[in-house]
């Protein structure tokens, strides 16, 4: 590991300034299980930036109105421990409990798993299908991007130069909603997902009828896609309409574009897309049915 | 004493053999005190760095190390060039053996490349960054070549060349023939061919099994000073003090007597701490710098550049007759090497139908160089691999014959006198009991239920090895006895070794106090490997325990002024005949001094009277279809300890194989790219199970002394890794109707054969 500087800004405007001061590479700290790996490896900085002492970085914070604020610097253990969370958002419970372990999960962030963009990321899907925003400030002030169009490529992001992230807006959700996530790896915890998704749906108020539903899918694209063919697969069908499920695996399987590595094949993976997408909407449709 | 078997048979007296006191190195490593090989720090000490290849298969065509040497803070920098040359000769290491131009060529490439990660060069500076800075600097420049990553590559007659001077030794004889086959060897009993054509049933496969990391926690490291006067001192994560000094000595080109070896505590070795790598290079950048230097491996360096074990291509075949006994069995085995030749199919093949009585057998083994590190022992090397190929079958075997897998093994099972195709005819062994523990157990008589699940049976053999050991023991003026051995605790082996002495002596086990010392400090000792600790090491503490028994029996003799003939130990008590005069061992210890000093009992072995293992697995499993994952419900391991000298050491071994096993059939594998790189050195996706992944795993010790140990022991560390690949393979076709003939059977290799039998919509 190479010598670096090290800056803790107090607020998001010095955060910007030393970003827009020519510092050369900056690393970027949130919970540095991502960074602090790569710098082992060899990745070189000259500045690392911690964003642990910005307040709007680390807030986690619900309001009936604007929904659930996570700062990007926020560890999953303290997300998956907020009460707001676990009664509302389980698929956020879903997500950011199975990461690594739980001395990973007491230090990694939603921030963190966002900016490190890579495909088989265990945040993005269910925040993309939650319909959340990404809030990134920068020399200009502060822009918002939709979770889904966040990321533009294996570790690439809509990011720019002197951009951060700040934090990520999710949703109230609705009333008769649910939504779920899930990840496929071949042992039970500490791996990276040969293919992952989420679900949402929102239910009529008989809870019989799909009114409104997302699907997203990670590991099988450069990116976490959105799978906008399968959500609309759903709309307007019964809960237990097989056919329409059916459909939406199909699209997920027809959005997929995966590779083959060590973790898994291109076959396995559009497999498991299908597979995983069905298990999702399922897990999705009971957790509306039991809101 | 008891001498043969049927004198143990029904033993059941012992006062400290069985039973299970708290461990001598408990304290020290709850709490975080024990001293491993990284804590080690020193004034002055530098710290070093590898510089290691990119590429699978290269030439090297220059070093510069120029712009590593001007960076500050460096102050040495080696290549082989600074080993001395060696001859071609081969060094015994044990468990295992190493040709020493291969093992200098091995620690740091001479001219040639074998492997991603081989060592090209290393660096000592003041700080580890600067070290690894340095290593970055040196400019090596490298000719690729074809890499070749498969024993069936290998094998072909146009494969490229890794070591263009190896030539096959067939049947004791060198060929002559330039090639990457090291070795082929065969083992023939009976008439093999006769055997077929009597069967029948006969059954053949072919198996294909990834070459797999051991998965020791602590990296290799080593710290070395070689002193003004030549003394040299290195501290080491090793199985094996000794092993460590001959080779280190060998390379160095040194005397053993000016090498001294301190074995600190041990994370783990399973077979891959037994050749050297890091400890030449600490102690020749010590020699340039006249500083100590210390060396850690980065896990990336372990996966990359350290022995896993062999990957194979076997070829398996076996015939039953009509009254359902085995008539014939051939096997064609051939093992990777890695860069340099020494491989484990020579094992394997003493345990590839070792449970059985079979009249007709042939055995041919090959050791095949591939562009992957030297591999080396893996907790029963080669035999795991050999049963995946042996089990399956028999379970195929039985399936077609429609016989229970548990008596199809029983009435086939090796016993007393059975002649194993290697050779030796068995003694004493324990399978049959084995097998019937299996069969009465309640797991057995449990009935499996439920959709896409399956059970599987297996059973396993290691042969277990004796070697050299020595022991020192003073006794003490409170009635304690300070033990001095050289075998690396592994397992618990302090304890267990210290509790034959104590039972000798009628003492705690507790009132031993236990130390592993360094090669200065005690008699030669092979590794800890070869399941030979408590076996071997435990024996030359019960002969040193003797030692002091009749120096005490001396003693007290000359105290009460009698004959020692008249003098009677029994129970810790020390008696005269005629019951007039007693002494505890406690109170007898308080009067040395008065009685001529200090009493000091020593003992070397080398015992001969080796006891096989053999270990039965039942596994429950259920396949989720849809994504081929497999589940492992429930697990029953029995095995033959001989005696359980501390039982739940025996336990840990036996679940520790078993977990270690299902990590081999299920997820583990060296995934190398087509250009020879390996692609997961990292314990994330080098995917041994974690503790969510395995269910409690249930044994049952079984004990046929041994009748080659005073206390009947046998070796019980490895046979448990044994089964479980072909018990879980079993189980798999037990739960979906699908044969695993590749390992590991990971989701993706299990839904493809499930496409391959239901189609891919049968599936979904």
């Amino acid at each position: 590991m190479n010598a670096f500087d090290y800056e803790a800004p107090q607020s998001v405007d010095e955060a910007i300034s030393l970003l827009s001061a020519g510092n050369g590479n900056v690393g970027i700290l949130a919970g540095g299980t991502d960074l602090i790996a790569q710098l082992k490896e060899g990745r070189k900085i000259d500045l690392m930036l911690d964003l642990k002492q910005i307040p709007e970085a680390t807030a986690l914070s619900f309001d009936e109105d604007s929904g659930l604020s996570i700062g990007a610097a926020t560890s999953c253990s303290k997300i998956y421990g907020y009460d707001v969370v676990q009664s509302r958002y389980p698929a956020l419970v879903d997500c950011t409990s199975l990461i690594g372990s739980i001395q990973i999960q007491n230090r990694g962030t939603v921030g963190g798993n966002f900016c490190n963009a890579s495909p088989a990321a265990d945040t993005p899907p269910a925040v993309i299908v939650l319909g959340s925003t990404c809030r990134i400030a920068g020399p200009n002030g502060m822009r918002e991007v939709a979770a889904e169009d966040f990321f533009t490529g294996p570790g690439q992001s809509v990011l720019q130069s002197g951009e951060f992230l700040v934090s990520i807006q999710v949703p109230t959700p609705a009333a008769n909603s649910g939504a779920f996530f899930l990840r496929f790896i071949p042992r039970n915890e500490m791996d990276i997902a040969v293919a992952n998704a989420a679900a949402s749906v929102v239910l009529d108020s008989e809870k019989t009828t799909i009114q409104e539903a997302r699907v997203a899918i990670g590991a099988v694209a450069p990116t976490p896609l959105l799978v906008a063919d399968a959500g609309a697969a759903l709309v307007g069908k019964a809960v237990d309409d097989e056919d329409a499920i059916e459909a939406a695996c199909a699209a997920s399987r027809a959005a997929a574009r995966p590779i083959s590595d060590m973790r898994g094949t291109i076959e396995q993976r559009i497999h498991l897309s299908g597979v995983l997408t069905r298990r999702a909407i399922q897990g999705a449709i009971q957790r509306a049915k039991e809101s | 004493m008891a001498t043969k078997t049927e004198d143990y048979l029904g033993i059941t007296d012992y006062k400290v053999i069985g039973t299970r006191p708290i461990r001598h190195d408990g304290v020290d490593k709850v709490i975080g005190r024990a001293k491993y090989g990284a804590d080690i720090d020193m004034a002055g000490m530098l710290h070093g760095a590898v510089v290691r290849s990119p590429h699978a298969h290269a030439r090297i065509k220059s070093i510069d190390t120029s712009k590593a040497e001007a960076l500050a803070g460096v102050k040495a920098v080696i290549t082989v060039e600074d080993l001395p040359l060696q001859e071609d000769k081969i060094e015994d290491l044990g468990e295992g053996a190493a040709n020493l131009q291969h093992l200098r060529a091995n620690v740091l490439a001479d001219g040639k490349v074998l492997y991603h990660g081989h060592a090209v060069a290393a660096v000592a500076a003041t700080d580890i960054h600067t070290a690894q800075e340095a290593a970055d600097l040196i400019d090596v420049e490298y000719e690729v070549l074809q890499p070749v990553l498969t024993v069936q590559e290998a094998m072909k007659e146009d494969a490229p060349l890794l070591l263009e001077n190896q030539t096959t030794e067939s049947l004791g004889e060198d060929t002559g023939q330039k090639s990457n086959v090291c070795t082929h060897f065969r083992h023939e009993l009976g008439d093999v061919e006769r055997g077929f054509a009597e069967a029948e049933l006969v059954i053949e496969r072919e198996f294909d099994t990834a070459t797999v990391h051991q998965g020791y926690i602590e990296p290799q490291n080593a710290t070395a000073l070689w002193s003004a006067d030549d003394q040299i001192t290195v501290w080491c994560s090793t199985q094996g003090a000794f092993t460590v000094r001959e080779q280190a000595a060998q390379i160095l080109d040194v005397p053993v007597s000016q090498v001294k070896v301190v074995p600190m505590e041990i994370g783990g070795g399973f077979g891959g701490k037994i050749r050297i790598y890091l400890e030449p290079l600490a102690a020749v950048l010590s020699k340039k710098t006249g500083r100590p230097v210390k060396m850690v491996m980065s896990r990336t360096e372990v996966l990359q550049a350290t022995g896993p074990t062999a990957g194979s291509f076997i070829k398996c075949k076996m015939g039953v007759d009509k009254a359902g006994k085995i008539v014939a069995a051939y096997a064609y085995m051939a093992y990777e090497s890695g860069g340099f030749p020494g491989s484990w199919a020579a094992p394997g093949a003493m345990c590839i139908f070792a449970p059985y009585n079979i009249p007709n057998v042939l055995i041919d083994g090959y050791e095949v160089l591939v562009n992957k590190p030297q591999t080396m022992a893996y907790r029963a090397p080669g035999a795991t691999n050999a049963a995946f190929a042996s089990e399956t079958i028999i379970d195929e075997l039985c399936e077609q014959l429609d016989v229970d897998p548990l008596e199809f093994r029983l009435k086939n099972s090796a016993r007393e006198g059975t002649r194993r195709a290697d050779g030796p005819v068995y003694p004493r062994i324990g399978n049959e009991e084995c097998v019937k523990t299996a069969l009465s157990s309640e797991h057995y008589a449990t009935q499996l239920n439920g959709k896409n699940r399956g059970r599987g049976i297996a059973s396993g053999f290691w042969f277990n090895v004796g070697l050299k050991s020595s022991a020192a023991a003073s006794v003490n003026s409170d009635g304690t006895v300070s033990l001095v051995e050289g075998s690396t605790d592994i397992g618990g082996t302090r304890t267990s070794i210290a509790m034959q002495l104590a039972e000798v002596l009628g003492i705690r086990a507790e009132d031993v106090k236990p130390q592993v010392a360094d090669t200065d400090s005690i008699g030669d000792t092979d590794v800890t490997g070869g399941s030979r600790t408590t076996f071997a090491t435990g024996w030359a503490a019960y002969q040193c325990a003797l030692d002091i028994k009749e120096q005490l029996i001396e003693r007290a003799a000359k105290l009460w002024e009698i004959s020692t003939d008249d003098v009677v130990f029994d129970d810790g008590t020390f008696s005269s005949s005629d019951s007039s005069k007693t002494l505890s061992f406690k109170e007898l210890a308080g009067m040395l001094d008065e009685t001529g000093g200090p009493v000091m009992g020593r003992a070397t072995v080398n015992p001969s009277g080796v006891g096989g293992a053999f270990a039965v697995m039942i596994a429950d499993i259920e396949v989720d279809t849809e994504t081929g994952k497999v589940e492992i419900l429930r697990v029953s391991v029995i095995q033959d300890a001989g005696k359980a000298v501390y039982p739940s050491y025996v336990e840990g071994q036996m679940q520790g194989g078993i977990a270690q096993g299902i990590g081999w059939a299920l997820n583990e594998e060296y995934a190398y790219n087509r250009d020879g790189l390996l692609t997961n050195a990292s314990l994330l996706d080098y995917r041994m199970p974690t503790c969510l992944d395995l269910p409690m795993i249930e044994t049952h010790i079984v004990e046929v002394p041994n009748p080659g140990h005073p206390y009947g022991v046998r070796g019980v560390g490895e046979v448990p890794i044994v089964p479980p690949a072909a018990a879980i393979a079993n189980a798999i076709y037990d739960a979906v109707g699908v044969r695993m003939t590749n390992l590991p059977m990971s989701p993706g290799e299990v839904l493809k054969a499930l496409w391959s039998k239901n189609g891919e919509n049968g599936t979904a």
